[in-house]
């Protein structure tokens, strides 16, 4: 989408969700950055107290024309969820989703340390997908972690998923916006892979239909 | 480039809270910058120590958080303007210091920065730093947006130095942690030189001596530069009210709940009906100012974290104008409107408001949040916080417990603050049995170190960080070595401030600012006062479980045994795994094993992973960080490991 066009919602709601570890604070940056140097008053909310232990983290971000919003999104009102972790997906749902939700899932599971020490079970992934087909109007899952691994780092998941809501096409963001805000906040010689990463994560949400 | 001291005013950028907060103390013209590690308030330190050089000021971690308050003092008695950030539990610490500090008054402009944690997101008490404010009878600031994080402080400089006194801007996790869009102002370009002028008469406030007595007489002083703040917050543009001339409801609230009570007036279109006054000056009340709000209206919720201080200032000002005003209905935390208990959120305003204007809201149908419950009941596993994949601490408990084991007389863990606090949990294999603040682990330890007389026999250890240990431990450890109690004090020393982000300590060789700076030796240390001590590695499990049994079971005094291994996630081990780690599936005897899945069942590293289908363990190699240490957990040998080179 082009990156003057219209917000579909005010304030609109988006929030990237998975487990400490995998780079969510660094993909509500990079979004932020983006939607802030198209003029947009944009608001994060993190919780990263548990960001490196293994915790659920989540990113709230609120992007307006009229000014800042709350950093902890109200219940029932994103509009997107990227999530890199599927069963975070359905935690965040719970509270976060309603039936318009738009959801980009990577499908690769971290598993817990109750799921590790055989107390709970990790779901099936096809009955996972069902799960949150359901609570979506759409939603597009993508082996992210997997492709990251070819580019040579698992970490690259989280900017592949910017890459295929950019070719969602639902929200003003594109190549040049992304490489603007990335260059803003990382060293140079890391831009490159970022951009390929992206593409990338393009490429393969471009390849599928949403749905399990 | 670094926006913190490059971006040019009027640029409007998106800043992290903590991030808005340096970039205001640096366009006051800051020139010393003080504080302890503490989530949420560590990245204001650090960013200000990232410009440091470029900036041409002074910032440093100190050893705890009343000599932070020490070190920003002496600036202020300078005559330069000097920050000291911590977060709540931190001004607990710095309180004996700043409670004579703010009796005997300030020079240059110093601003006290506590970061709240309401709901406890990273700590293990929701605490206020609110309550000090009254206590030390101190100017109390809450920023209501993110730019008005950046231009309080700016203004907190100003308002300390009109009334010679330290000024507190309170900040909160959803502030400090949350980002939002901030418009740059100007740098400053003069800096005054620091000189300390003492040869005036004794009570000259700029010439004499610094110090809380004579108490009557500077008492009454500071009680008259806080009535002369409170006339300042009379006219300040920071408090600000939007909503109708005659609401029929007015809210009051303050910090981050102004985003939350402006998100449900919205939601559930009440702009027309409800007004929101935001106070950003909350200690002592502007009376005039909330007076005459509190006159246009008979109804009134207050929304503030945590617990109810707005709420009982407010009651007792409209209590004292009641004749006047006539008497208000006030919704709060006291008839339970609201709970006092954990973080606000936008859902318990709507809730509060919807109830007050009698209107039913459903934020979805309640078919589908019956039907995500069910889903999440189903299939989302808890997360239960872990140790990180090659975490130093995950061996070093599975040492303890092996060692508490094998002792065999109900020995216990007192826990301390920091990563290592998980050793509570499942990931730390329950071991901790006491955890408070900072220090206390060793404390406690030397009391029941000293409870042999009256029968107790157990086995007693104490735990401690690196940089707990110089911030808290040090003067326990005297204590039990003094009198002789029997204990163990396990130091895990994972070379930084792990669980802040690796800020440095006194313990190593570069300072906040990266210069290099002389390294205080634990080792030495508790070897001078006295304690029998030993450095072992946690990676070399059967060595180290050998010497802390020993440590532990004989009854000789304060035993001291360093684990010294680098956290996982430090620069210095980040992405370089040692080992490459294969799993045989055909010697892996999985459920025969131990006592039945030895690795995923108990020892528990996310890096190794169990197969369901081939009924063996797995490593995942997305996880694993290659530390080599479940070669040495597994009996079997299935688990095997080859050096990197
Ligand atoms: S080597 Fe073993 S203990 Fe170390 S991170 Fe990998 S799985 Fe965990
Ligand atoms: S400890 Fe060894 S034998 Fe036991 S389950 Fe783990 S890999 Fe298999």
């Amino acid at each position: 989408m082009a990156a003057d066009a219209k917000l579909p919602g005010d304030p609109y709601n988006l929030v990237i969700t998975g487990v400490g570890g995998q780079g969510n604070v660094l993909a509500s940056r990079v979004l932020g950055n983006i939607f802030t140097q198209q003029g947009y008053r944009v608001t994060i909310g993190e919780t990263f107290g548990a960001s490196q232990r293994g915790g659920s983290v989540m990113s709230h971000l609120r992007i307006s024309e009229t000014g800042t919003w709350s950093p902890r999104m109200p219940r029932g009102r994103a509009h997107v969820i990227i999530s890199l972790e599927p069963t975070e997906a359905l935690r965040v749902l719970a509270d976060y989703g309603n039936p318009e939700v738009i959801l980009l899932c990577n499908t690769r599971p971290v598993h817990s340390i109750a799921v590790i020490s055989g107390q709970a079970r990790y779901p099936q992934q096809d009955q996972l997908r069902q799960w949150i087909g359901d609570l979506s109007a759409r939603a597009w899952f993508l082996e992210a972690t997997r492709a990251a691994m070819e580019m040579g780092n698992p970490i690259f998941a989280n900017i592949m998923m910017i890459g295929a809501l950019a070719a969602a096409d639902i929200l003003p963001v594109d190549k040049d916006s992304f490489k603007a805000a990335v260059s803003q906040i990382m060293p140079e010689d890391k831009v490159a892979a970022n951009c390929l990463a992206f593409d990338r994560g393009g490429q393969m949400l471009l390849k599928k239909e949403p749905g399990p | 480039m670094n926006e913190l001291t490059e971006g040019r005013p009027g640029q409007r950028l998106l800043m992290m809270g903590n991030q808005a907060i340096a970039r205001g103390a640096l366009e006051a013209g800051v020139s010393v910058a003080a504080g302890y590690p503490g989530t949420p308030s560590s990245e204001i330190i650090e960013n200000l120590a990232g410009v440091a050089a470029a900036a041409g000021i002074y910032v440093e971690w100190s050893v705890n958080e009343k000599v932070a308050a020490e070190v920003a003092a002496a600036a202020s008695f300078a005559g330069l303007r000097s920050l000291c950030v911590m977060k709540q539990n931190g001004v607990n610490v710095a309180s004996d210091f700043l409670l004579h500090l703010a009796g005997g008054g300030t020079r240059g402009g110093m601003v006290l920065v506590p970061c709240d944690d309401p709901g406890a997101l990273s700590s293990i008490n929701e605490g206020e730093s609110r309550h000090f404010a009254r206590l030390l009878e101190i100017p109390l600031l809450e920023p209501g947006d993110f730019q008005e994080a950046k231009d309080m402080i700016k203004w907190a400089f100003e308002l300390s130095e009109q009334i010679g006194n330290l000024v507190m801007v309170r900040s909160v996790t959803r502030l400090s942690h949350a980002s939002g869009n901030v418009e740059l102002g100007p740098m400053p370009d003069f800096r005054p030189k620091a000189r300390f002028r003492h040869t005036g008469f004794i009570l000259d406030p700029r010439q004499g001596a610094v110090s809380s007595a004579p108490v009557a007489y500077k008492h009454d002083l500071q009680q008259q530069k806080l009535e002369k703040a409170q006339d300042a917050f009379e006219n300040a543009l920071f408090n600000t009210y939007t909503g109708p001339e005659n609401p029929e409801l007015l809210v009051i609230t303050a910090s981050a709940c102004n985003l939350y009570c402006r998100e449900a007036i919205e939601i559930l279109g009440l702009s027309d009906r409800a007004g929101l006054l935001k106070l950003a000056t909350t200690w002592p009340l502007p009376n005039n100012l909330v007076g005459r709000y509190l006159e246009k209206t008979g109804r009134v919720l207050i929304v503030e974290e945590v617990i109810p201080f707005l709420e009982e200032n407010i009651k007792i000002l409209a209590a004292e104008l009641a004749l006047e005003i006539g008497a208000k209905t006030i919704h709060a935390k006291r008839d339970k409107t609201l709970p006092s208990v954990g973080e606000m959120h936008p859902d318990h305003v709507i809730a509060a408001l919807a109830k007050i204007f009698d209107l039913s809201y459903e934020a979805v149908s309640a078919d589908y949040t019956e039907k995500a419950g069910l889903c999440v009941l189903a299939g989302a596993p808890g997360r239960d916080l872990t140790f990180c994949p090659g975490c130093p601490h995950r061996a070093s408990y599975w040492i303890l417990h092996n060692v508490l084991a094998l002792d065999n007389r109900e020995g216990f863990v007192c826990g301390d603050i920091g990563c290592y606090s998980l050793g509570m949990r499942e990931t730390g294999y329950f071991s901790l049995k006491t955890m408070h603040a900072m220090g206390s682990g060793t404390g406690l330890a030397s009391g029941f170190g000293k409870l042999g007389p009256f029968g107790m026999d157990q086995s007693i250890v104490a735990v401690s960080g690196d940089s707990t240990f110089f911030h808290a431990v040090m003067p326990a450890l005297v204590n039990a070595v003094h009198y002789n109690a029997d204990i163990t004090l396990v130091v895990f020393d994972n070379s930084g401030t792990a669980m802040t982000g690796f800020q440095p300590h006194p313990g190593l060789e570069t300072d906040a600012m990266g210069q290099s700076a002389p390294a205080v030796d634990i080792e030495a240390v508790c070897r001078a006062l006295g304690a029998q001590t030993t450095v072992c590695d946690p990676f070399e499990m059967d060595q180290t479980r050998d010497i802390l049994l020993e440590k532990v079971s004989g009854k000789n005094g304060v035993q001291v045994v360093i684990m010294r291994r680098a956290c996982a996630l430090s620069p210095a081990r980040r992405g370089r795994p040692e080992y490459e780690m294969y799993l045989d599936p055909q010697i892996c005897i999985g459920e025969n094993c131990g006592c039945n899945k030895l690795c995923t069942r108990v020892f528990k590293c996310p890096g190794l992973n169990w197969d369901d289908q081939n009924r063996c363990a797995r490593i995942d190699e997305v996880i694993c960080a290659g530390c080599g240490v479940c070669a040495s957990v597994c009996p079997a040998g299935a688990i095997t490991r080859k050096k990197r080179t």
